[in-house]
Protein backbone atom coordinates (compact mmCIF):
# COMPACT_ATOMS: atom_id res chain seq x y z
CA UNK A 1 0.00 0.00 0.00
CA UNK A 2 1.77 3.44 -1.12
CA UNK A 3 0.98 6.47 0.94
CA UNK A 4 -1.65 7.65 -1.09
CA UNK A 5 -3.99 4.42 -0.48
CA UNK A 6 -3.30 4.41 3.58
CA UNK A 7 -4.66 8.28 3.35
CA UNK A 8 -7.66 7.50 1.62
CA UNK A 9 -8.37 4.60 4.04
CA UNK A 10 -8.15 6.54 6.75
CA UNK A 11 -10.32 9.43 5.69
CA UNK A 12 -12.61 6.52 4.49
CA UNK A 13 -12.65 5.36 7.68
CA UNK A 14 -13.33 8.12 9.84
CA UNK A 15 -15.86 9.38 8.40
CA UNK A 16 -17.29 6.19 8.82
CA UNK A 17 -16.62 6.51 12.42
CA UNK A 18 -18.56 10.19 12.27
CA UNK A 19 -21.05 8.89 10.73
CA UNK A 20 -21.37 5.84 13.00
CA UNK A 21 -21.23 7.64 15.89
CA UNK A 22 -24.67 9.56 15.79
CA UNK A 23 -26.53 6.31 15.79
CA UNK A 24 -24.45 4.76 18.61
CA UNK A 25 -24.86 7.49 21.29
CA UNK A 26 -28.84 7.27 20.28
CA UNK A 27 -28.32 3.20 20.69
CA UNK A 28 -26.32 4.02 24.01
CA UNK A 29 -28.68 6.52 25.51
CA UNK A 30 -31.60 4.45 25.50
CA UNK A 31 -29.47 1.51 26.84
CA UNK A 32 -28.85 3.57 29.63
CA UNK A 33 -32.26 4.95 30.03
CA UNK A 34 -33.73 1.30 29.77
CA UNK A 35 -31.20 0.04 32.15
CA UNK A 36 -31.14 2.73 35.15
CA UNK A 37 -34.94 2.72 34.28
CA UNK A 38 -35.66 -1.39 34.75
CA UNK A 39 -34.72 -1.33 38.42
CA UNK A 40 -37.39 0.58 39.12
CA UNK A 41 -39.84 -1.76 38.46
CA UNK A 42 -38.57 -4.78 40.76
CA UNK A 43 -39.64 -2.34 43.41
CA UNK A 44 -43.16 -0.60 41.58
CA UNK A 45 -45.63 -2.62 39.92
CA UNK A 46 -45.90 -1.23 36.27
CA UNK A 47 -49.95 -1.16 36.68
CA UNK A 48 -49.54 1.11 39.98
CA UNK A 49 -46.66 3.28 37.75
CA UNK A 50 -49.22 4.05 34.33
CA UNK A 51 -52.62 4.47 36.18
CA UNK A 52 -51.53 5.27 39.80
CA UNK A 53 -53.43 9.11 40.24
CA UNK A 54 -50.44 10.37 42.97
CA UNK A 55 -47.37 11.59 42.07
CA UNK A 56 -46.00 11.77 45.51
CA UNK A 57 -42.68 11.17 45.45
CA UNK A 58 -41.24 12.19 48.82
CA UNK A 59 -44.26 10.68 50.75
CA UNK A 60 -43.93 7.79 52.82
CA UNK A 61 -45.17 5.74 51.77
CA UNK A 62 -43.78 7.10 48.23
CA UNK A 63 -46.51 7.50 45.21
CA UNK A 64 -45.52 7.21 41.66
CA UNK A 65 -48.57 7.59 39.77
CA UNK A 66 -47.75 8.82 36.51
CA UNK A 67 -51.10 9.71 35.23
CA UNK A 68 -50.93 13.25 36.06
CA UNK A 69 -47.77 13.92 34.54
CA UNK A 70 -49.11 12.23 31.21
CA UNK A 71 -52.24 14.34 31.70
CA UNK A 72 -50.59 17.48 31.54
CA UNK A 73 -48.30 16.66 29.02
CA UNK A 74 -50.99 15.60 26.81
CA UNK A 75 -53.87 18.57 28.02
CA UNK A 76 -50.50 21.24 27.19
CA UNK A 77 -49.80 19.69 23.79
CA UNK A 78 -53.55 19.56 22.46
CA UNK A 79 -53.84 22.83 23.56
CA UNK A 80 -51.16 24.07 21.68
CA UNK A 81 -51.84 22.10 18.47
CA UNK A 82 -55.20 23.28 18.68
CA UNK A 83 -53.71 26.96 18.34
CA UNK A 84 -50.46 26.09 15.96
CA UNK A 85 -52.10 24.23 13.49
CA UNK A 86 -54.87 26.47 12.06
CA UNK A 87 -52.50 29.68 12.45
CA UNK A 88 -49.40 27.00 11.05
CA UNK A 89 -51.15 26.09 8.20
CA UNK A 90 -52.79 28.99 7.04
CA UNK A 91 -49.34 30.87 7.79
CA UNK A 92 -47.65 28.78 5.59
CA UNK A 93 -50.42 29.05 2.68
CA UNK A 94 -50.29 32.60 2.89
CA UNK A 95 -46.24 31.99 2.40
CA UNK A 96 -46.11 29.71 -0.34
CA UNK A 97 -49.48 30.80 -2.22
CA UNK A 98 -50.41 34.03 -1.35
CA UNK A 99 -47.46 36.90 -0.64
CA UNK A 100 -45.73 38.33 -3.21
CA UNK A 101 -42.52 36.33 -4.09
CA UNK A 102 -40.78 39.77 -2.46
CA UNK A 103 -42.15 39.40 0.82
CA UNK A 104 -42.05 35.82 1.00
CA UNK A 105 -38.28 35.05 1.83
CA UNK A 106 -38.70 37.44 4.33
CA UNK A 107 -41.65 35.93 6.12
CA UNK A 108 -40.01 32.84 5.73
CA UNK A 109 -36.54 33.83 7.56
CA UNK A 110 -39.22 35.67 9.86
CA UNK A 111 -41.05 32.44 10.94
CA UNK A 112 -37.95 29.80 11.47
CA UNK A 113 -35.68 32.96 12.82
CA UNK A 114 -38.67 32.12 15.81
CA UNK A 115 -36.99 28.95 16.36
CA UNK A 116 -33.73 30.51 17.17
CA UNK A 117 -35.18 32.18 20.10
CA UNK A 118 -33.74 30.10 23.12
CA UNK A 119 -36.68 28.46 25.14
CA UNK A 120 -35.81 29.93 28.44
CA UNK A 121 -36.41 33.43 27.05
CA UNK A 122 -39.87 32.53 25.63
CA UNK A 123 -40.95 30.94 28.89
CA UNK A 124 -39.62 34.43 30.76
CA UNK A 125 -41.45 36.64 28.17
CA UNK A 126 -44.91 34.29 29.05
CA UNK A 127 -43.72 34.59 32.39
CA UNK A 128 -43.91 38.36 32.55
CA UNK A 129 -46.77 38.90 30.11
CA UNK A 130 -48.73 36.08 29.46
CA UNK A 131 -49.42 34.83 33.07
CA UNK A 132 -50.80 37.77 34.59
CA UNK A 133 -53.42 38.36 31.17
CA UNK A 134 -54.32 34.73 32.01
CA UNK A 135 -54.84 35.37 35.26
CA UNK A 136 -57.40 38.72 34.76
CA UNK A 137 -59.20 37.66 32.34
CA UNK A 138 -59.64 34.66 34.06
CA UNK A 139 -60.05 36.07 37.16
CA UNK A 140 -57.84 33.23 38.62
CA UNK A 141 -55.52 32.70 41.62
CA UNK A 142 -52.59 32.27 39.79
CA UNK A 143 -52.02 32.68 35.78
CA UNK A 144 -49.68 29.67 35.65
CA UNK A 145 -51.85 27.22 33.78
CA UNK A 146 -52.07 24.39 31.02
CA UNK A 147 -53.57 27.62 28.88
CA UNK A 148 -50.52 29.65 29.81
CA UNK A 149 -48.48 26.88 28.58
CA UNK A 150 -50.03 25.96 25.39
CA UNK A 151 -49.99 29.70 24.50
CA UNK A 152 -46.44 29.56 24.77
CA UNK A 153 -45.55 26.05 23.09
CA UNK A 154 -47.58 26.79 20.31
CA UNK A 155 -45.39 29.56 19.55
CA UNK A 156 -42.61 27.24 19.46
CA UNK A 157 -44.61 24.35 17.24
CA UNK A 158 -45.35 27.49 14.82
CA UNK A 159 -41.75 27.67 12.80
CA UNK A 160 -41.58 23.59 12.76
CA UNK A 161 -45.17 23.64 10.80
CA UNK A 162 -44.86 26.65 9.06
CA UNK A 163 -41.43 26.02 7.86
CA UNK A 164 -42.17 22.37 6.77
CA UNK A 165 -46.02 22.69 5.37
CA UNK A 166 -44.77 25.79 3.34
CA UNK A 167 -42.13 23.36 1.66
CA UNK A 168 -44.86 21.10 1.04
CA UNK A 169 -47.15 23.37 -0.10
CA UNK A 170 -44.38 24.61 -2.53
CA UNK A 171 -43.45 21.31 -3.63
CA UNK A 172 -47.50 20.64 -5.07
CA UNK A 173 -46.69 20.27 -8.99
CA UNK A 174 -47.63 23.99 -10.47
CA UNK A 175 -49.92 21.56 -13.26
CA UNK A 176 -52.63 20.71 -10.06
CA UNK A 177 -53.19 24.28 -9.71
CA UNK A 178 -53.27 25.43 -13.45
CA UNK A 179 -55.71 22.83 -13.64
CA UNK A 180 -57.90 24.16 -11.27
CA UNK A 181 -57.33 27.65 -12.40
CA UNK A 182 -58.36 26.48 -16.21
CA UNK A 183 -61.41 25.04 -15.09
CA UNK A 184 -62.43 28.89 -13.67
CA UNK A 185 -61.80 28.05 -10.27
CA UNK A 186 -61.02 30.39 -8.00
CA UNK A 187 -57.40 30.91 -6.02
CA UNK A 188 -58.69 30.00 -2.86
CA UNK A 189 -61.06 27.23 -4.45
CA UNK A 190 -57.51 25.86 -6.21
CA UNK A 191 -56.27 25.90 -2.82
CA UNK A 192 -58.50 24.02 -0.32
CA UNK A 193 -59.60 21.51 -2.90
CA UNK A 194 -56.24 20.73 -4.59
CA UNK A 195 -53.16 22.02 -3.30
CA UNK A 196 -53.98 20.91 0.52
CA UNK A 197 -55.04 17.44 -0.75
CA UNK A 198 -51.78 17.17 -2.81
CA UNK A 199 -49.89 18.60 0.15
CA UNK A 200 -51.79 16.80 2.83
CA UNK A 201 -48.88 14.70 3.53
CA UNK A 202 -46.50 17.06 4.46
CA UNK A 203 -48.86 19.22 6.10
CA UNK A 204 -49.33 15.90 8.48
CA UNK A 205 -45.85 15.46 8.65
CA UNK A 206 -45.00 19.00 9.76
CA UNK A 207 -47.87 18.75 12.39
CA UNK A 208 -46.38 15.83 13.62
CA UNK A 209 -42.78 17.30 14.07
CA UNK A 210 -44.29 20.39 15.96
CA UNK A 211 -45.99 17.93 18.16
CA UNK A 212 -42.50 16.48 18.89
CA UNK A 213 -41.66 19.70 19.53
CA UNK A 214 -44.13 20.53 22.18
CA UNK A 215 -43.77 17.13 23.95
CA UNK A 216 -40.03 17.21 24.46
CA UNK A 217 -40.01 20.79 25.51
CA UNK A 218 -39.27 21.74 29.41
CA UNK A 219 -37.90 24.83 29.94
CA UNK A 220 -40.73 27.15 29.02
CA UNK A 221 -43.61 24.76 30.50
CA UNK A 222 -41.87 24.76 33.79
CA UNK A 223 -41.74 28.34 33.75
CA UNK A 224 -45.13 28.86 33.17
CA UNK A 225 -47.65 25.83 33.75
CA UNK A 226 -47.46 26.11 37.85
CA UNK A 227 -46.14 22.41 38.13
CA UNK A 228 -48.77 20.94 40.25
CA UNK A 229 -49.10 17.05 40.12
CA UNK A 230 -52.76 16.66 39.58
CA UNK A 231 -55.03 15.81 36.74
CA UNK A 232 -56.25 19.03 35.60
CA UNK A 233 -60.13 18.85 34.48
CA UNK A 234 -59.53 22.30 32.56
CA UNK A 235 -57.09 24.17 30.50
CA UNK A 236 -57.19 26.86 33.61
CA UNK A 237 -55.76 24.85 35.65
CA UNK A 238 -52.04 24.44 36.91
CA UNK A 239 -50.38 21.06 35.31
CA UNK A 240 -47.33 19.34 35.50
CA UNK A 241 -45.74 17.73 32.11
CA UNK A 242 -43.45 14.51 32.12
CA UNK A 243 -40.53 17.19 30.73
CA UNK A 244 -40.41 19.36 34.00
CA UNK A 245 -40.76 16.62 36.75
CA UNK A 246 -37.82 15.41 35.51
CA UNK A 247 -35.86 18.92 35.26
CA UNK A 248 -37.36 19.99 38.69
CA UNK A 249 -37.05 16.77 40.60
CA UNK A 250 -33.94 15.13 39.05
CA UNK A 251 -31.40 17.66 41.09
CA UNK A 252 -32.93 16.07 44.38
CA UNK A 253 -34.06 12.90 43.90
CA UNK A 254 -31.15 10.60 45.81
CA UNK A 255 -28.64 8.51 43.31
CA UNK A 256 -29.88 5.02 43.47
CA UNK A 257 -33.59 5.91 45.18
CA UNK A 258 -36.81 4.49 43.81
CA UNK A 259 -37.33 8.46 42.97
CA UNK A 260 -34.57 8.28 40.96
CA UNK A 261 -35.39 5.42 38.87
CA UNK A 262 -38.99 6.47 38.68
CA UNK A 263 -37.34 9.70 36.73
CA UNK A 264 -35.85 7.50 34.57
CA UNK A 265 -38.95 5.39 33.43
CA UNK A 266 -40.68 8.79 33.03
CA UNK A 267 -37.80 9.95 30.21
CA UNK A 268 -38.17 6.56 28.38
CA UNK A 269 -41.84 7.24 28.37
CA UNK A 270 -41.13 10.73 27.08
CA UNK A 271 -38.33 9.09 24.43
CA UNK A 272 -41.00 6.38 22.98
CA UNK A 273 -43.32 9.14 22.64
CA UNK A 274 -41.29 11.66 20.07
CA UNK A 275 -39.42 8.36 18.28
CA UNK A 276 -42.76 7.51 17.36
CA UNK A 277 -44.23 10.79 16.67
CA UNK A 278 -40.65 11.46 14.52
CA UNK A 279 -41.01 7.79 13.42
CA UNK A 280 -44.21 8.61 12.02
CA UNK A 281 -43.17 11.98 10.69
CA UNK A 282 -40.77 10.95 8.76
CA UNK A 283 -42.68 8.05 7.10
CA UNK A 284 -45.31 11.00 5.83
CA UNK A 285 -42.35 12.37 4.52
CA UNK A 286 -40.89 9.97 2.14
CA UNK A 287 -43.93 9.31 0.63
CA UNK A 288 -44.22 12.58 -0.29
CA UNK A 289 -40.70 12.03 -2.05
CA UNK A 290 -41.93 9.22 -4.08
CA UNK B 1 -69.37 31.30 -38.17
CA UNK B 2 -66.09 32.73 -36.49
CA UNK B 3 -66.57 32.07 -32.53
CA UNK B 4 -62.64 34.08 -31.91
CA UNK B 5 -61.05 36.56 -33.15
CA UNK B 6 -57.73 38.70 -31.83
CA UNK B 7 -57.27 42.18 -33.35
CA UNK B 8 -53.79 43.11 -33.21
CA UNK B 9 -52.94 41.02 -30.47
CA UNK B 10 -49.06 42.04 -28.90
CA UNK B 11 -47.80 40.63 -26.31
CA UNK B 12 -44.68 41.17 -24.38
CA UNK B 13 -43.12 38.93 -21.35
CA UNK B 14 -41.19 42.23 -19.77
CA UNK B 15 -38.98 43.37 -22.21
CA UNK B 16 -39.41 40.42 -25.18
CA UNK B 17 -42.19 41.17 -27.66
CA UNK B 18 -43.89 37.57 -27.90
CA UNK B 19 -46.49 38.10 -29.96
CA UNK B 20 -46.48 40.68 -33.07
CA UNK B 21 -49.68 41.97 -34.42
CA UNK B 22 -51.69 38.26 -34.58
CA UNK B 23 -55.32 38.40 -36.14
CA UNK B 24 -56.63 35.25 -36.44
CA UNK B 25 -59.98 34.15 -36.94
CA UNK B 26 -61.23 31.05 -35.32
CA UNK B 27 -64.56 29.54 -36.54
CA UNK B 28 -66.93 27.66 -34.52
CA UNK B 29 -67.20 23.72 -34.48
CA UNK B 30 -63.77 23.16 -36.38
CA UNK B 31 -60.75 22.42 -35.34
CA UNK B 32 -58.20 24.92 -36.08
CA UNK B 33 -54.38 23.86 -35.51
CA UNK B 34 -51.46 26.43 -35.02
CA UNK B 35 -48.70 25.05 -35.87
CA UNK B 36 -44.42 26.82 -35.97
CA UNK B 37 -40.62 25.98 -34.35
CA UNK B 38 -40.26 25.91 -30.91
CA UNK B 39 -40.27 29.19 -28.87
CA UNK B 40 -42.76 30.97 -32.04
CA UNK B 41 -45.34 31.82 -29.56
CA UNK B 42 -48.25 29.39 -30.13
CA UNK B 43 -49.01 28.49 -26.74
CA UNK B 44 -48.57 31.77 -25.86
CA UNK B 45 -51.52 32.89 -28.22
CA UNK B 46 -53.29 29.64 -26.58
CA UNK B 47 -52.87 30.72 -23.75
CA UNK B 48 -54.35 34.31 -24.22
CA UNK B 49 -57.25 32.48 -25.27
CA UNK B 50 -58.52 32.11 -21.34
CA UNK B 51 -56.24 34.28 -19.75
CA UNK B 52 -54.03 31.97 -18.21
CA UNK B 53 -51.02 33.65 -19.30
CA UNK B 54 -51.92 36.30 -16.39
CA UNK B 55 -50.37 34.07 -13.88
CA UNK B 56 -47.16 34.58 -14.84
CA UNK B 57 -45.40 37.76 -13.83
CA UNK B 58 -44.31 40.43 -16.02
CA UNK B 59 -47.11 40.12 -18.73
CA UNK B 60 -48.71 42.81 -20.89
CA UNK B 61 -51.07 42.42 -23.91
CA UNK B 62 -52.59 45.37 -26.30
CA UNK B 63 -54.81 44.83 -29.21
CA UNK B 64 -58.41 42.50 -29.02
CA UNK B 65 -59.28 39.40 -28.04
CA UNK B 66 -62.80 39.19 -28.97
CA UNK B 67 -64.92 35.78 -28.04
CA UNK B 68 -68.31 35.95 -29.40
CA UNK B 69 -68.17 39.25 -29.56
CA UNK B 70 -66.66 40.19 -26.44
CA UNK B 71 -63.19 41.64 -25.47
CA UNK B 72 -61.45 39.62 -22.97
CA UNK B 73 -58.33 41.84 -22.35
CA UNK B 74 -60.60 44.43 -21.27
CA UNK B 75 -60.16 45.24 -17.61
CA UNK B 76 -62.65 43.70 -15.35
CA UNK B 77 -63.44 40.77 -17.83
CA UNK B 78 -64.99 37.92 -15.27
CA UNK B 79 -61.91 35.20 -15.54
CA UNK B 80 -63.96 32.69 -13.92
CA UNK B 81 -66.40 32.71 -16.63
CA UNK B 82 -64.18 33.24 -19.45
CA UNK B 83 -62.76 29.86 -18.12
CA UNK B 84 -65.62 28.02 -17.76
CA UNK B 85 -66.53 28.94 -21.20
CA UNK B 86 -62.88 28.32 -23.04
CA UNK B 87 -61.35 25.16 -21.44
CA UNK B 88 -58.15 23.75 -21.64
CA UNK B 89 -56.35 20.78 -21.96
CA UNK B 90 -52.27 20.72 -21.30
CA UNK B 91 -49.61 18.99 -22.54
CA UNK B 92 -48.80 17.11 -19.71
CA UNK B 93 -51.94 15.33 -18.64
CA UNK B 94 -52.81 17.04 -14.99
CA UNK B 95 -55.58 15.61 -13.41
CA UNK B 96 -56.35 16.18 -9.66
CA UNK B 97 -54.45 13.66 -6.76
CA UNK B 98 -58.13 12.89 -6.64
CA UNK B 99 -60.47 10.12 -7.49
CA UNK B 100 -61.89 9.48 -10.95
CA UNK B 101 -65.09 10.45 -10.03
CA UNK B 102 -64.05 13.83 -8.25
CA UNK B 103 -62.09 15.04 -11.07
CA UNK B 104 -65.00 15.30 -13.05
CA UNK B 105 -67.32 16.34 -10.28
CA UNK B 106 -64.66 19.21 -9.88
CA UNK B 107 -66.34 21.52 -12.24
CA UNK B 108 -69.60 21.14 -11.07
CA UNK B 109 -68.34 21.93 -7.26
CA UNK B 110 -66.22 25.10 -7.86
CA UNK B 111 -69.09 25.89 -9.51
CA UNK B 112 -71.94 25.18 -7.63
CA UNK B 113 -73.74 23.99 -10.72
CA UNK B 114 -76.94 22.75 -10.06
CA UNK B 115 -77.97 20.26 -12.28
CA UNK B 116 -81.58 18.16 -12.56
CA UNK B 117 -79.68 15.18 -13.60
CA UNK B 118 -77.90 13.07 -10.70
CA UNK B 119 -74.19 13.27 -10.59
CA UNK B 120 -73.58 9.47 -11.07
CA UNK B 121 -75.21 10.04 -14.68
CA UNK B 122 -73.76 13.48 -15.45
CA UNK B 123 -70.10 11.54 -14.54
CA UNK B 124 -71.21 8.65 -16.52
CA UNK B 125 -71.79 10.81 -19.57
CA UNK B 126 -68.97 12.72 -19.09
CA UNK B 127 -67.05 9.47 -19.13
CA UNK B 128 -68.86 7.55 -22.40
CA UNK B 129 -68.37 11.18 -24.24
CA UNK B 130 -64.27 10.75 -24.20
CA UNK B 131 -65.14 6.73 -24.58
CA UNK B 132 -63.41 6.11 -21.23
CA UNK B 133 -66.80 4.70 -19.69
CA UNK B 134 -66.18 0.90 -20.63
CA UNK B 135 -62.70 1.27 -19.15
CA UNK B 136 -63.02 2.58 -16.38
CA UNK B 137 -66.91 2.24 -15.18
CA UNK B 138 -65.62 -0.19 -11.90
CA UNK B 139 -62.80 2.29 -11.43
CA UNK B 140 -64.26 5.39 -10.64
CA UNK B 141 -63.53 5.71 -6.88
CA UNK B 142 -59.60 4.65 -8.21
CA UNK B 143 -57.12 7.65 -8.37
CA UNK B 144 -56.81 9.40 -11.14
CA UNK B 145 -52.75 9.35 -11.01
CA UNK B 146 -53.18 5.36 -11.29
CA UNK B 147 -54.30 5.52 -15.17
CA UNK B 148 -52.46 5.27 -17.82
CA UNK B 149 -51.00 8.49 -19.44
CA UNK B 150 -53.89 8.31 -22.08
CA UNK B 151 -56.75 7.29 -20.00
CA UNK B 152 -55.39 10.60 -17.95
CA UNK B 153 -55.16 12.94 -20.95
CA UNK B 154 -58.90 12.17 -21.60
CA UNK B 155 -60.24 12.12 -18.42
CA UNK B 156 -58.62 16.06 -18.78
CA UNK B 157 -60.96 16.42 -21.17
CA UNK B 158 -63.70 14.53 -19.78
CA UNK B 159 -63.48 16.88 -16.84
CA UNK B 160 -64.61 19.98 -18.78
CA UNK B 161 -67.49 18.75 -20.48
CA UNK B 162 -69.84 19.18 -17.31
CA UNK B 163 -68.85 22.52 -17.06
CA UNK B 164 -70.12 23.18 -20.42
CA UNK B 165 -67.52 25.30 -22.25
CA UNK B 166 -68.30 25.96 -25.81
CA UNK B 167 -64.68 26.35 -26.75
CA UNK B 168 -61.65 23.54 -25.79
CA UNK B 169 -57.75 24.91 -25.92
CA UNK B 170 -55.37 22.02 -26.14
CA UNK B 171 -51.71 22.63 -25.78
CA UNK B 172 -50.11 19.74 -27.49
CA UNK B 173 -52.55 16.89 -25.98
CA UNK B 174 -50.67 14.41 -27.34
CA UNK B 175 -46.86 14.99 -26.80
CA UNK B 176 -46.48 12.79 -23.96
CA UNK B 177 -48.79 9.68 -25.49
CA UNK B 178 -47.60 7.44 -27.71
CA UNK B 179 -48.76 6.96 -31.40
CA UNK B 180 -51.59 4.36 -30.70
CA UNK B 181 -52.78 6.64 -28.13
CA UNK B 182 -52.29 9.50 -30.08
CA UNK B 183 -54.38 8.31 -32.83
CA UNK B 184 -57.23 7.52 -30.07
CA UNK B 185 -57.16 11.25 -29.13
CA UNK B 186 -57.31 12.61 -32.74
CA UNK B 187 -60.53 10.36 -32.97
CA UNK B 188 -62.03 12.07 -30.06
CA UNK B 189 -61.63 15.27 -31.19
CA UNK B 190 -63.22 14.53 -34.29
CA UNK B 191 -65.95 13.56 -32.38
CA UNK B 192 -65.75 16.28 -29.96
CA UNK B 193 -65.86 18.61 -32.90
CA UNK B 194 -69.56 18.27 -32.96
CA UNK B 195 -70.39 20.46 -30.04
CA UNK B 196 -66.90 22.09 -29.71
CA UNK B 197 -64.97 24.62 -31.09
CA UNK B 198 -61.11 23.36 -30.72
CA UNK B 199 -57.73 25.11 -30.73
CA UNK B 200 -54.91 22.96 -30.69
CA UNK B 201 -51.57 23.55 -30.58
CA UNK B 202 -49.11 21.26 -32.00
CA UNK B 203 -45.54 20.17 -33.13
CA UNK B 204 -46.67 17.70 -35.08
CA UNK B 205 -47.38 18.64 -38.37
CA UNK B 206 -48.90 15.55 -39.57
CA UNK B 207 -51.50 16.24 -37.06
CA UNK B 208 -52.36 19.45 -37.71
CA UNK B 209 -52.85 17.47 -41.42
CA UNK B 210 -54.84 15.28 -40.01
CA UNK B 211 -57.40 16.59 -37.52
CA UNK B 212 -57.89 20.42 -38.32
CA UNK B 213 -59.82 22.49 -40.15
CA UNK B 214 -57.64 25.15 -40.41
CA UNK B 215 -54.06 25.82 -39.88
CA UNK B 216 -52.11 29.31 -38.71
CA UNK B 217 -48.14 28.75 -39.00
CA UNK B 218 -46.28 31.22 -36.93
CA UNK B 219 -42.77 31.92 -36.60
CA UNK B 220 -40.80 34.32 -33.77
CA UNK B 221 -44.20 35.60 -32.98
CA UNK B 222 -46.28 36.19 -35.97
CA UNK B 223 -49.11 34.70 -37.30
CA UNK B 224 -47.34 33.73 -41.01
CA UNK B 225 -49.83 32.63 -42.64
CA UNK B 226 -53.39 31.36 -41.75
CA UNK B 227 -56.29 28.97 -43.81
CA UNK B 228 -57.92 26.07 -45.35
CA UNK B 229 -55.21 23.36 -43.43
CA UNK B 230 -55.72 21.35 -47.21
CA UNK B 231 -54.56 25.08 -49.08
CA UNK B 232 -51.74 25.51 -45.71
CA UNK B 233 -50.07 21.66 -46.67
CA UNK B 234 -50.62 21.70 -50.03
CA UNK B 235 -50.08 25.08 -51.65
CA UNK B 236 -49.06 27.94 -48.92
CA UNK B 237 -48.46 30.97 -50.37
CA UNK B 238 -45.35 32.09 -48.32
CA UNK B 239 -41.78 30.62 -48.69
CA UNK B 240 -41.57 30.53 -44.76
CA UNK B 241 -44.64 27.78 -44.35
CA UNK B 242 -43.58 26.01 -47.55
CA UNK B 243 -39.94 25.46 -45.87
CA UNK B 244 -41.31 24.71 -42.52
CA UNK B 245 -43.70 22.29 -43.59
CA UNK B 246 -41.28 20.49 -46.04
CA UNK B 247 -39.06 19.89 -43.02
CA UNK B 248 -36.04 22.53 -44.07
CA UNK B 249 -35.99 24.49 -40.38
CA UNK B 250 -38.37 23.66 -37.13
Amino acid sequence: MNFKQIKEFIIEKAIFLSGSLSIIFVILIFVFLIKEGALFFKYVPIKDFLTGTNWYPLSTPEQFGMLPLIMGSLLVTIGAMIISIPLGVACAFYIAEVVNPKLKDVLKTGVELLAAIPSVVIGFVGMVTLVPLVKNIFNLPTGLTALSGSIMLAFMAMPTIVSIAEDAITAVPRRYKEAALALGATHWQAMYKVIIVAAAPGIFAAVMLGVGRVIGETMAVMMITGNAAVIPHTFLQPVRTLTATIAAEMGEAIRGSNHYYALFVVGIILFIITFAINFIADVFLHRIKK
Amino acid sequence: MTIIKTNNLNLWYKKFHALLDVNIPIEKNSITSIIGPSGCGKSTLLRTLNRMNDLIEGIRMTGEILIENKNILLPGTDLVSLRKNVGMVFQRPNPFPLSVYKNITFGLEIHNIKSNDTLDNIVENSLKSVLLWDELKDKLKSHALNLTLEQQQRLCIARLIPVKPQILLMDEPCSALDPIATGRIEELMFELKKNYTIVVVTHNMAQAARVSDDTGFMLLGRLVEFNKTSKIFTNPEKKETEDYITGRYG
